[in-house]
């Protein structure tokens, strides 16, 4: 009881990342999502839970308008990062997936060396004024990331000669050179075998001492490994969101109950 | 036990599972101690600060039992893993039920200090005490190190524990033939025996856990019984002679 407390406290007082107020997202059409309000707690990991189609993704890709390049996307309602919404006029939508990195369901290196892969970000960011300054972010990412020692020899190799499971954390060690204060992940690990999978949950687990993180995962399981907070989707509705525990061990709502134990899907 | 986990707060998780097993066990094997003592020297304060003390225990095992819920929900623990989680949730029980039952004995030793000494029932009460007592000491050690030896050997201990229960059973027994002013005291000195032998077989629980923990199966061979206290006759005639 005493750690449950203890998490439950920190996520009390985590100030809030962001924030979504009323977001409604239409592809043509249809609806996707309906009014979601959902605040997420800094140096946290949320998890986005639902079946497909119920809008998680859909929502994860609304914190850093990634859907602004989908024909047809509308996004209404308001997101805010540290209080400002991103959605308002005056912003930059390259600055904001700067701050708000990406990493994707299947790992997608750049047909480039395992080096170039973590050193593009930050040199078109022009964050490295020398060689040096970019070997250390490439190094230090890569650190992060738990790569280093499986790379440190052969930083040129191309980063698609590396297993999945390494090649999905150089893409987030591409993710973090760039100093994001968020991370998103999209099914980061549904590529992945379950000792792939172990080490990127270890890794999701460090990182966020240090960015805030957002998990889409199709895997309650998952969800319930890695994340502090989880919300619940369900047909473009936020069913429920909570302290993870509290999710998956005594959920509010009969829809949350119903899918986590396996009843509706 | 085995390598570590790759995600390392599960192993934290696990950790801190076993240290609050073994903090439960020092309590309660402390507890039993002290009731034991406050009966021997008469001493109200220290019966009445196992009484109190005893909300420590429950404590634990509200604890434990909430961290083993959040760590089936949260961590899916599979083979030793779900055998850890699930063994220290029932030990955890065993160990709330033996403070109990030192709290129980704590309060008759209250009842006890009102009324004459009987006989030397009470030396005999301290050993069977000391037994158990090492026999919760010996099993939360096996438990932490994995022993299943040592846990075996609790296991065969309760034997004497029994044995202490159903002879003293059998003294008590007479003494009450011989004075019915002995009846009020030897009736709380037999709860306490029986209280006493009751943790002894709450200890073989955990030691029968301990093996599972380790080996994945249950103790297969059968345990001596030796408490025949619940057929034990004193006749008359063995009083007259």
């Amino acid at each position: 009881m005493a750690q449950a407390l203890r998490i439950s406290e920190t996520l009390e007082n985590a100030p809030v990342k962001a924030k979504a107020s009323k977001v409604q997202v239409f592809y043509g059409a249809k609806q996707a999502l309906t009014d979601i309000d959902l605040e997420i707690p800094q140096n946290h990991v949320t998890a986005l839970i639902g079946p497909s189609g119920c809008g998680k993704s859909t929502f994860l890709r609304c914190i850093n308008r990634m859907n602004d390049i989908i024909d047809g996307c509308r996004v209404e309602g308001d997101i805010t990062i540290d209080g400002v919404n991103i959605y308002g006029p005056g912003q930059d939508v390259v600055q904001l997936r700067a701050r708000v990195g990406m990493v994707f369901q299947k790992p997608n290196p750049f047909p480039k060396s395992i080096y170039e892969n973590v050193a593009y970000g930050p040199r078109i960011h022009g964050m490295a004024a020398n060689k040096k300054q970019l070997d250390d972010i490439v190094i230090d990412s890569l650190t992060r990331a738990g790569l280093i020692d499986e790379v440190k020899d052969r930083l040129d190799a191309p980063g698609t000669s590396l297993s999945g499971g390494q090649q999905q954390r150089l893409c987030i060690a591409r993710a973090i050179a760039v100093k994001p204060e968020m991370i998103l992940m999209d099914e980061p690990c549904s590529a992945l075998d379950p000792i792939a999978t172990a080490r990127i949950e270890e890794l999701i687990d460090e990182l966020r001492n240090n960015f805030t993180i957002v998990i889409v995962t199709h895997s309650m399981q998952q969800a319930a490994r890695v994340s502090q907070r989880t919300a619940f989707f369900h047909m473009g509705v936020l069913v429920e969101t909570g302290a993870t525990e509290q999710i998956f061990t005594n959920p509010k709502d009969t829809r949350t109950q119903a899918y986590i134990t396996g009843r509706i899907g | 036990m085995v390598s570590d986990h790759i995600v390392k707060s599960f192993d934290d998780e696990l950790n801190q599972l076993v240290s609050k097993i073994a903090e439960m066990g020092g309590l309660a094997e402390r507890q039993l101690a002290d009731s034991i003592t406050a009966l021997s020297r008469r001493d109200e304060e220290l019966a009445n600060s196992v009484i109190e003390q005893d909300a420590r225990l429950d404590i634990l095992e509200e604890d434990i039992d909430a961290h083993v819920i959040r760590m089936l929900a949260l961590r899916q623990p599979q083979a030793l893993d779900l055998r850890a989680v699930i063994v220290a949730l029932k030990i955890s029980a065993e160990l709330e039920r033996a403070g109990d039952y030192a709290k129980n004995v704590a309060k008759r030793a209250l009842t006890l200090m009102q009324t004459p000494t009987v006989g030397p029932a009470a030396n005999t009460i301290v050993r069977m005490g000391t037994i158990v007592g090492g026999m919760i000491s010996n099993v939360i050690d096996a438990y932490l190190h994995a022993d299943t030896i040592k846990a075996k050997e609790v296991r065969a201990r309760d034997h004497d524990v029994d044995q202490i229960h159903t002879s003293l059973f059998r003294e008590l027994l007479t003494y009450m033939m011989e004075d019915p002013r002995n009846i009020t005291a030897c009736t709380h000195l037999l709860f306490i025996a029986k209280n006493i032998e009751r943790i002894g077989d709450h200890v073989t629980n955990i030691a029968e856990n301990v093996h599972f923990l380790v080996s994945g199966e249950n103790i297969a061979e059968d345990r001596p019984k030796s408490d025949f206290s619940s057929s034990t006759i004193v006749a008359v005639e063995d009083k007259a002679k």
